[in-house]
């Protein structure tokens, strides 16, 4: 029988010729990914005695949610970061260079068919490259980082097929928050998800890690694309799949509270906007920029709104420097602050008050995720905060982008 | 009040539950079990937040108290401080139609009992006696009368509770006691 990626992954990852789903394998990732996570993790070890990790050369440590440290307490754990990595002998030190995944897949750490634990929950952003990645606890890395492996269930697939012709400024943004809304926020609960049809052909790296990132907001274990290099087998069994046509789809927008609370802009344009966000791993790369220039050259942000960009990381922040997005974008009167996570889960660099509304190019909008409880965050595509940040209020960015941009 | 069994020469934690139910809603996440500003806070200083949404749960549960939630409890973030502040204020188990699923790995490697069992959402009410079976995979709730099958726990995930947590495993696999 054929093989859905999921599950060959976690066949070799286990020295089994195949699995299928359902059972249970123990398996040995190849790629260990912590953000400051590692702190914890490593400290536990030290405090075990565990002197080496299983394979120190598989392990990535970046420092990206809490950079630059916003409190004494926060540098003092980036010190201990430091310190652990260079006990522990960690040989990819990625320092401080953007938002982990971004770096992961820009420095070329991760590759197709391989499996990829990160401390984050949005570790499935490998998948744009036909990579397996899944998110796990600090416990979890603990005993990965220690003994080299772990327990999985192997997962059902679900298959969504994409195609149709997307319209002005539609982004893939719009696309997988259609997916939240249609088919609700656990519709992979449980499960790996396979992108498949004609519209990922026309997606683009930056679109692809934007649909595997918030692969994690439904419900997903892993969100991955077929590449030339790894792909499913071709009577693969899946569990559902799904056909989604994007013709005259119009740009999405995710009301408060729950990223699969969906509707068309229309549907609440005029909301007023305290600030618009413009960051995070799903939605702050160059494309996001470009396209947020796009809206904003030569035009003012809205008196009564901010609009705060937090570049991906710093090799995105330079490119987007050189191509003019970041001129651009601070002459219409964006804060642009150092790349990482910054705003996106209420860190620093951006966080919300009391009945403020934000609109952001970020994944999550739970209650109190970028700051004050009583906060409202609408989750949308860079061009839809874009144009929040030009007229103030949630509105239609068709008016300025007139191409789809994925 | 928690059941604990005794005297079947183990020293194994029981995996039986017994206490009165709180119910929560659908998608209830982690960033609202643990707000991002207390993670890194000690757990006496996050306690007061835990939960939110509804906030006379921290300080009207009584230990060895069930959460009975409805589906995709725990959706969202990795940071395992959302399971594991329910496990310190007490929480006997949560038990819910369906489980974000870093969340529920989570809970398994810190040894706090998570059940799902469709049904039992619509089977419970606040303050109804439950007991829970993690090991059965059974949730009786005893004001109604009424018993419900869950989802059984694989052997290795409920030696991991047994151990007391994945770290207690990782123990013995090196040799450490």
């Amino acid at each position: 029988m054929g093989q859905t990626m999921a599950e060959k992954v976690l066949a070799r990852c286990s020295g089994r010729a195949d699995v299928v789903a359902g059972e249970y394998v123990t398996a040995r990732p190849d790629k260990l990914m912590c953000h400051e996570a590692f702190a914890p993790c490593a400290l536990t070890l030290r405090r075990m005695g565990v002197e080496r990790l299983a394979d120190p050369d598989s392990v990535y440590v970046i420092i990206d949610h809490f950079f630059p440290a916003p409190t004494a307490a926060h540098a003092k754990s980036h010190s201990i970061v430091r310190d652990l990595v260079e006990r522990y002998g960690i040989t990819h030190d990625l320092g401080h260079s953007g938002i982990c995944h971004q770096v992961m897949v820009e420095g070329g750490h991760v590759g197709p068919g391989e499996l990829v634990l990160g401390t984050d929950s949005h570790s499935t952003t490998y998948g744009a490259l036909g990579a397996a990645g899944a998110g796990i606890g600090v416990t979890e890395m603990t005993y990965a980082l220690a003994l080299g492996e772990l327990w999985f269930q192997v997962p059902p697939t679900v298959r969504f097929s994409l195609s149709g012709a997307a319209g002005p400024a539609i982004m893939a943004k719009d696309v997988v928050l259609r997916l939240a809304g249609q088919f609700g926020t656990d519709v992979a609960q449980y499960a790996a998800i396979e992108f498949s049809g004609s519209l990922c052909a026309q997606m683009g790296l930056a679109s692809r890690m934007t649909m595997a990132n918030m692969g994690a907001e439904l419900g997903a274990k892993f969100a991955m694309f077929p590449t030339e290099a790894f792909g499913p087998d071709q009577d693969a069994e899946f569990a559902a799949v799904h056909s989604v046509d994007v013709t005259g789809l119009e740009p999405q927008v995710a009301q408060p509270h729950n990223p699969g609370n969906v509707v068309g802009v229309s549907a609440v344009a005029g909301v007023r906007v305290d600030q618009a966000f413009l960051g995070s791993c799903t939605n702050a790369r160059v494309e996001d920029l470009a396209v947020a220039a796009q809206v904003l050259a030569g035009r003012r942000v809205h008196p009564r709104t901010r609009l705060i960009v937090t570049p991906a990381s710093q090799a995105v922040y330079l490119e987007a420097l050189r191509a003019g997005h970041i001129e651009a974008l601070a002459a219409a009167g964006a804060a642009i602050t150092a790349p990482g996570c910054g705003a996106c889960p209420g860190g620093h660099s951006g966080v919300i008050g009391p009945g403020e509304v934000c609109v952001s190019s970020t994944n999550r909008n739970f209650r109190g995720r970028m700051g004050s409880a009583e906060g409202f965050v609408y989750l949308a595509s860079p061009a839809v905060v874009a144009m929040a940040a030009l007229t103030g209020e949630l509105s239609d960015p068709r008016e300025l982008v007139s191409e789809p941009w994925l | 009040m928690a059941v604990i069994r005794v005297g079947s020469g183990s020293e194994a934690p029981s995996l039986m539950r017994r206490g009165r139910v709180w119910k929560f809603g659908h998608d209830v996440d982690t960033d609202v079990m643990a707000p991002w500003d207390t993670i890194s806070a000690p757990f006496e200083e996050r306690r007061a937040r835990v939960l939110h949404i509804r906030p006379e749960f921290v300080e009207g549960m009584r230990p060895g108290d069930v959460v009975v939630a409805g589906r995709n409890w725990g959706c969202g973030s990795s940071r395992e401080q959302a399971a594991e502040n329910l496990k310190l204020l007490g929480v006997g188990a949560v038990v819910a139609e369906s489980f974000g699923r870093i969340y529920f790995r989570n809970s398994v490697a810190i040894g706090f009992p998570n059940l799902a069992c469709p049904g039992a959402w619509a089977a419970c009410e606040d303050g109804d006696e439950v007991e829970v079976d993690v090991e059965g995979a059974v949730v009786r709730n005893l004001t109604w009368g009424i018993e419900l099958r869950g989802t059984a726990w694989t052997e290795d995930m409920l030696a991991i509770v047994r151990a007391g947590g994945l770290l207690q495993v990782l123990r013995q696999r090196l040799g450490l006691g």
